[in-house]
């Protein structure tokens, strides 16, 4: 997020795409609908009628990969109408010219073609937004996974400059981040590309940093991201892969080609708190502690670095990661003495400019800080990009609609849709495992539209057959007029009914993330 | 600013400021049952009654602003005397099963009547019989102890947004609950547990935990939240090395207190008996156990079987920055950046 939660409520205007907020991050939703109760403008825009769209003065459902073209039209209103924040695009931006030339042609009826939102309704969320004293963007993976995910977040980072809604309290573009730690562990450069805080690894001078602090020799060789990982292990490229705390088994796009994948390497470690579906494929398995075992820090969605205290034991002969880690280090010959996870975050913040002022001293007394955090004078940072952008002046991108690498057809006439429910969270080997949550909310329950069900057959709780270009499965089913006609949707969180058996593993071409919320399917009934 | 006297003392706050808020400023208890700083203002309850020098009756301090010159007290026999009547009054018709009830030690009805001397109510009369609304997994109504301060009720309206209770009917028959009276389930009650917290009484008892340890023999462990990125704090309830129940960190800036069916009901997986107990090695395509030594002994062995960029890793959305950066730092010195975690998933 460029901006901070306690900002939320105190919103004129948010815009929340590709977001079930009150579902997947439902403190936040809260706030929302406080901001709502308080006045704000709300404008949802979601293939579904989720519950924030009963809230929002205007919801518009989208056509499930159109993303990018409704911002394209909510621009092209706003610049049409000139409510455009002139002093800003001057001062602060470039590339004006070439991103509102891209834009001329998306006019609402032409950007009512591709969503299937009425033209009028663009025109409404355009005004409301671009009105507004300041406003706010929130988005999560509704945009982020389809092969357009890069093109969406560049023109919703147009929307926001044209606007002048960046570096102002309740306004920026504010991504929630879907895990405790998804935020840090970025951070902490469990990315290939980069060591801790984005530092390139392709820069000599970083490599050089880094290997003094460590006593190696690092490589310069690019890394590969979890879909290269997973194709590199079919073609016998990656041999020993170790995954700590993750369940690609359930969560990737195209789970027959991560399970051939993972079935090729040579040597597969897992270390978790459960024996996952991936643990089960393992050559060795290493137990480790789970968060309330243990202390350490997380970094929240809004950059906020907060302090872990261990509450209990790990059970049995368990270990924290970092213990595990630092076992097997010294075991590969690597002097590494780390009595607490104090010793580490030192280490951290010595390498890492934009955590450089924290410490678990300062975390423990002050709460948590929000990184950029340089020096221990620094208070941290709740709104980013305030005098001006990292880069400088913040930069227009053109950005063209292009439609989702799987379109519906006679054999897959459905739209498939994913994402979470609010009880489960993802593969759900935790939440599984939580006695209430799982009493509640037992099995999956793919959501179609009555008017699919009523041509078909279909009733309500009736087990279907789901299948795509790329593997099948069953589910029962929920009636409703939350997805339109010719949408599916299901979460991601049942491994009797694995939907990501059906997703598409194609990538956006710059982040590498696979469309895992737009396939073709087709849904037939079945009897058992 | 306005100046004031509070049980003799002086005090300057801001306009706006309640009669309660500047005593809490001084340190002056006054006790509450409706009051809650993040609700609006109901002023129902009548325990923070204090007394206010020209004043008509009473006054409520929750919701009555500090004037200019006021003088207040805040523990005058007339005020004991209400304090008491009251409390004498909601006792009437509350089960006195403080034995075996959860809310014990914990309970502010308790707490105030052990500060007050109130035994037993001074009225008899009717008893509540409203049957215990135990449908759901998540925790169990009992409106027999409800006292109607209604902080549940502005809670699920005010914080949550999601309105699924009110209250229904009038007087002695007064009662709250979901809409035409069914069943949490049946409503629009998305189980944030936030009720059960706020409850200042034994009427909302979470099932995790019951019956299992008593409110003075927990510890309290503030960490945050293992699920999604908005970081909640959270309040883990601890007893014998196991995790009782939780509630949300009202002094954490991120979720001052709130919290989502997951965080509040989701944590008990700690204790399952299907975590991962010992290391497993896989022989004769089974994975058995093994000690870490042998474990870890054959990790190492493998990993320098193969080149550098032969190895990949994935870490992890779900664990400690400092675990993080040593898994990417152990591989970078293993000679590969092939480093990701499910950031994209």
């Amino acid at each position: 997020m460029t901006n901070s939660i306690g900002e939320i409520e105190n919103a004129k205007a948010m815009l929340v795409i590709g977001s079930n907020t009150t579902d997947a991050h439902p403190v936040l939703g809260y706030r929302m609908r406080m901001a709502k109760r308080k006045g704000a403008a709300l404008i949802v825009a979601d293939p579904r009628r989720i519950e924030l769209a009963e809230d929002a003065d205007v919801f518009l459902q989208l056509r499930p990969g159109t993303n990018e073209a409704l911002i394209n039209g909510l621009i092209n209103v706003i610049i049409t109408e000139d409510l455009m924040d002139r002093d800003f695009i001057a001062a602060r931006t470039e590339g004006y010219e070439a991103m509102a030339a891209a834009v001329a042609k998306y006019t609402p009826e032409y950007v009512a073609e591709i969503t299937g939102v009425a033209a009028d309704d663009i025109r409404k969320a355009a005004r409301l937004y671009g009105g507004a004293e300041t406003a706010a963007i929130f988005y999560t993976m509704g945009v982020t996974q389809h092969t357009s995910g890069t093109a969406t977040v560049l023109t919703i980072a147009n929307l926001a400059m044209l606007t002048g809604n960046m570096g102002k309290p309740s306004g920026g573009v504010n991504p929630l981040r879907g895990q405790n730690n998804v935020q840090g562990a970025c951070d902490m450069g469990a990315l290939p590309p980069v060591y801790t805080a984005y530092q390139a690894v392709a820069n000599e001078e970083n490599r050089a940093k880094f290997g003094q602090a460590w006593g190696a020799e690092l490589s310069a060789t690019p890394g590969l991201t979890v879909t290269e990982i997973m194709d590199g292990a079919m073609e016998g490229k990656v041999k020993a892969l170790y995954i700590m705390g993750e369940n690609p088994m359930l969560t990737d796009a195209n789970l027959h080609h991560v399970a051939e994948a993972l079935a090729k390497v040579e040597f597969l470690v897992v270390q978790d708190i459960f024996l996952t579906e991936t643990a089960a494929k393992a050559h060795v398995v290493l137990p480790a502690a789970a968060f309330a075992e243990k202390s350490g820090t997380f970094s929240n969605t809004e950059r906020r670095v907060q302090l872990l205290n261990q509450a209990v034991t790990p059970p049995g002969e368990a270990k924290a990661d970092w213990e595990i880690l630092q076992d097997l280090a010294q075991k590969l010959g690597f002097n590494w003495q780390y009595a607490e996870p104090w010793d580490i975050f030192d280490e951290i913040t010595s390498l890492t400019p934009s955590y450089g002022g924290i410490s678990y001293e300062r975390l423990y007394v002050e709460g948590g800080l929000q990184w950029p955090c340089p020096t221990p004078e620094h208070p941290g940072t709740p709104i980013l990009h305030g005098a001006t952008f990292t880069r400088g002046k913040g930069l227009f991108s053109p950005v063209e609609y292009t439609p989702p690498a799987e379109l519906t057809d006679g054999d897959y006439p459905l739209v498939l849709t994913t994402g979470r429910n609010l009880y489960h969270y993802h593969s759900g080997s935790m939440t599984h495992r939580s006695k209430a949550i799982e009493a509640h909310s037992p099995e999956e329950l793919a959501q179609i539209n009555l008017e699919d069900a009523a041509r078909m057959g279909i009733c309500d709780g009736d087990l279907v057959k789901l299948s795509s270009r790329r593997g099948e499965l069953k589910t029962r089913v929920q009636l409703t007029d939350m997805v339109p006609p010719g949408v599916v949707f299901m979460t991601f969180h049942y491994k009797d009914a694995a939907v990501n058996l059906l997703t598409n593993d194609k990538l956006d071409p710059v982040a590498k993330i696979p469309e895992l919320k737009v396939c073709a399917v087709k849904m037939e009934k079945s009897a058992s | 600013m306005v100046k004031l006297t509070i049980n003799g003392r002086n005090i300057e706050v801001e306009a706006g400021t309640t009669i309660l808020q500047a005593a809490e400023k001084m340190g002056v208890f006054v006790p509450t049952f409706c009051y809650d700083p993040q609700l609006s203002l109901v002023g129902a309850c009548r325990m923070c009654v204090v007394e206010v020098e020209g004043a008509r009756a009473l006054v409520a301090s929750c919701c009555t602003p500090a004037g200019e010159g006021m003088v207040v007290q805040t523990d005058t026999e007339r005020v004991l005397t209400a304090r008491r009547a009251n409390l004498s009054l909601l006792l009437a018709n509350h089960p006195l099963d403080c034995l075996t009830c959860e809310k014990a030690g914990n309970c502010r009805l308790q707490d105030y009547c052990y500060l007050y001397g109130i035994e037993k109510s001074e009225f008899s009369g009717e008893q509540k019989e409203f049957n215990l609304d135990d449908t759901n997994p998540f925790f169990v109504r009992d409106m027999n102890k409800c006292i109607l301060c209604g902080l549940c009720v502005r809670t699920c309206h005010e914080i949550n947004g999601a309105g699924a209770i009110e209250f229904i009917k009038r007087g002695f028959d007064s009662k709250v609950t979901p809409a035409f009276d069914d069943p949490l389930e049946k409503s629009s009650c998305v189980f944030c547990g936030m009720c059960t917290d706020v409850c200042p009484v034994g009427a909302l008892t979470p099932r995790q935990g019951m019956g299992k340890g008593r409110s003075w023999d927990l510890d309290k462990v503030k960490t945050i939240c293992p699920y999604c990125g908005t970081g909640c704090g959270l309040e883990l309830f601890v007893k014998d090395n196991v995790v009782m129940g939780v509630q949300g960190d009202v002094d954490n800036p991120v979720n001052r207190g709130q919290t989502c069916v997951k965080g509040h009901f989701g944590v008990d997986f700690l204790s399952s008996p299907e975590r991962l107990t010992t290391p497993l090695i896989r022989k004769d395509g089974v994975l058995v156990e093994a000690s870490w030594t042998e474990a870890l002994d054959l990790v190492a062995s493998k990993l320098k079987e193969v080149k550098g960029t032969e190895i990949a890793g994935l870490a992890s959305a779900r664990v400690t920055n400092e675990e993080n950066y040593l898994f990417q730092k152990l591989l970078r010195m293993l000679g590969t950046n092939s480093i990701d975690h499910c950031a994209r998933l």
